[in-house]
């Protein structure tokens, strides 16, 4: 009965949901993000042997039968560093983009709400933000704070959080004359329970695309600085730095550097697909086009 | 059309002194005394606080933000580095002279990407419709380094085709051209193709359809006009991504450039050559995007206002 009633009702959110799994290549990219999830998560259970466990006489073995994805130049597992590495690559993405989201949405509604000097002020702060290419700016800010997880994190944050700004600022803007808001305000709602309950609720969709798509940004920005050796530093098992460790060998144990980085690609994939299917769920007009 | 330029190059003046005022306050940021970097460790305190003297570091802020842009003005930034001449001992490559601006020939190859786009966009949900976009999007989560060295692997190693890495003939320029051109291209051609599949929509291009124009008029003056402003917007900030790109690329293929510089000053600890650096790169990204801000007062006589 109850049931009944919700599928005739339609809810928005079914909607958006019905359409996500529509998309085979949105369903695809949830299904490798899950288990990027779950291998992040349950990474003792899975991983065959220690990450961090040499067997300097087994060192650079192919994959065989002993070692899944075999061995690198210290004889370590490396299925057990990838699983592993996804720890790394996730901690590193969704506590980057927490940070973008926080700062950045704080600073494009403060930006787009209260307008003036501080709109004009905190849009040439991202202004001088984005005319640092991709890269050069996490790269200069890893140079200040130093390497390591944190700093790895807290640059890849600071780069994305511009972006977010805008994209929010762009929201407040569109959604500031609404009929609603103005509605609110005439019955004398204060600034801040208008921002909070009528402009941040109807802003949040395209948010959740833009965050999904630079989980993907997120983690192949984290994954170059460690290749650069700006980012994780060794022992921990990045998926960058194990390409970058790799590379060496390149011409006589390929598989060293090959295979974190078909694991980066899968991970960033599947965000990027997850991403580009909620983008399309969420946005009623792009609907029935193909 | 000229005063739209002339406004267009005024604006990116105040980007210019945020970005020389970020770039200055960073290696402020810095833990620890550049100065007693740079002379190493076993140097005495009256060295250090000479140095620091020279340079003029203990200077207010203000003071040292004006007389930074004075020295960029003049691009004595580099010579700056190495008063003592130890600073370039340390770093084998952190030499003025070869702070050059190196802009390798292989830039351009995104604007390729376009005509997959245009393609995929005129015959929507067939199958090489989908295999374009799975392919661009295959493209876009690549890792640059992690291309090139498969590239490696496969041209130089395997098939020994083509050299490892460095610099001399134009088959050095091969790989590192492709492996930084795929992830625009693949980004390119996705912007291109929903831009398209929007534009085919619009009422003017049914109007030029049902007054009977040609399908290619149709194209060429209705759709790939209107559609081409974000794909421009988007080749122009590829041209950022490629800036950045390049410091992978030239790590991943021993090419001696402004990227490999960058990443050589900060293990070396120079950091003012890594100040020099970091403003090249984003100096230079200001202006073309400033390029692409005028090449739109061509496109679209609109935006001229």
């Amino acid at each position: 009965m109850t049931d009944m009633q919700l599928s005739r009702r339609r809810s928005p959110l079914g909607d958006v949901t019905r359409h996500f799994l529509r998309n085979k290549l949105a369903v695809a990219g949830l299904i490798i993000v899950a288990l990027l999830v779950f291998a992040a998560v349950f990474a003792p259970v899975l991983a065959p042997q220690d990450p961090a466990q040499q067997h300097l006489e087994d060192k650079r073995t192919p994959p065989g039968p002993e070692y899944p994805l075999g061995a690198d130049e210290f004889g370590r597992d490396i299925l057990s560093r990838v699983i592993y590495g996804s720890r790394v690559a996730l901690f590193v993405a969704v506590t980057a983009v927490a940070i973008a989201l926080v700062l950045g949405v704080t600073m494009g509604l403060l930006a787009g709400f209260v307008g003036g000097w501080l709109d004009t002020l905190l849009m040439r702060v991202t202004d001088i933000m984005l005319a640092f290419p991709y890269l050069l700016l996490a790269i200069a800010i890893v140079a200040a704070l130093g390497t390591g997880l944190q700093n790895t994190t807290l640059a890849v944050g600071i780069w994305a959080t511009p972006a977010f700004a805008r994209l929010a600022r762009s929201q407040v803007i569109g959604l500031k004359n609404r009929e609603y808001v103005t509605a609110a305000q005439a019955l004398g709602a204060r600034p801040r329970r208008v921002v909070l309950r009528h402009v941040l609720p109807n802003s949040i969709p395209p948010i959740i695309v833009f965050a999904s798509l630079y989980m993907a940004n997120a983690i192949l920005l984290e994954a170059a600085l460690s290749f650069l050796g700006l980012g994780i530093q060794p022992p921990q098992p990045s998926w960058g730095l194990m390409v970058s460790s790799g590379r060496d060998f390149l011409r006589i144990a390929p598989h060293i550097a090959t295979i974190p980085g078909v694991a980066i690609m899968l991970a960033v994939l599947g965000f990027n697909l997850m991403g580009d299917g909620l983008r399309d769920a969420l946005d009623p007009t792009l609907r029935g086009r193909v | 059309m000229s005063q739209y330029v002339v406004n267009r190059l005024l604006v990116i003046i105040p980007v210019l002194l945020g970005v020389v005022f970020v770039v200055m306050l960073t290696l402020d940021l810095i833990p620890g005394d550049p100065v007693a970097l740079m002379l190493g460790e076993n140097a005495r305190p009256e060295e250090v606080a000479a140095l620091r003297d020279k340079l003029g570091l203990d200077d207010p802020l203000l003071v040292r933000y004006v007389r930074y842009l004075g020295d960029v003005a003049r691009v004595t930034w580099a010579a700056r580095s190495s008063p003592t001449g130890r600073s370039s001992t340390k770093s084998p490559t952190s030499s003025p002279r070869r702070c050059s601006w190196r802009w390798p020939p292989w830039r351009w190859p995104s604007s390729w990407a376009s005509p997959p786009g245009f393609f995929s966009a005129m015959h929507p949900g067939g199958i090489s419709d989908a295999m374009m976009r799975l392919f661009s999007l295959i493209g876009l989560s690549m890792p640059v380094f992690w291309l090139g060295l498969v590239l490696i692997y496969i041209f130089a190693y395997y098939l020994r085709l083509l050299p490892v890495g460095g610099t001399g003939s134009w088959k050095h320029l091969i790989l590192p051209a492709v492996t930084l051109a795929l992830p625009s291209m693949a980004i390119v051609s996705r912007m291109t193709r929903s831009t398209m599949l929007e534009t085919r929509r619009e009422d003017y291009v049914r109007t030029a359809q049902a007054k009977g124009l040609a399908g290619r008029t149709v194209i060429n003056r209705h759709i790939l006009r209107n559609a081409l402003i974000p794909i421009v917007t988007v080749i122009g900030l590829q041209f950022g991504q490629l800036l950045g790109g390049a410091v992978l690329t030239e790590t991943v293929f021993a090419w001696p450039g402004l990227g490999r510089l960058t990443v050589a000053a900060i293990f070396a600890r120079d950091y003012i050559l890594l100040q020099g650096c970091v403003l090249v790169f984003a100096l230079s990204f200001v202006l073309i995007n400033t390029a692409v801000d005028i090449s739109y007062g061509y496109i679209d006589p609109r935006t001229r206002g």
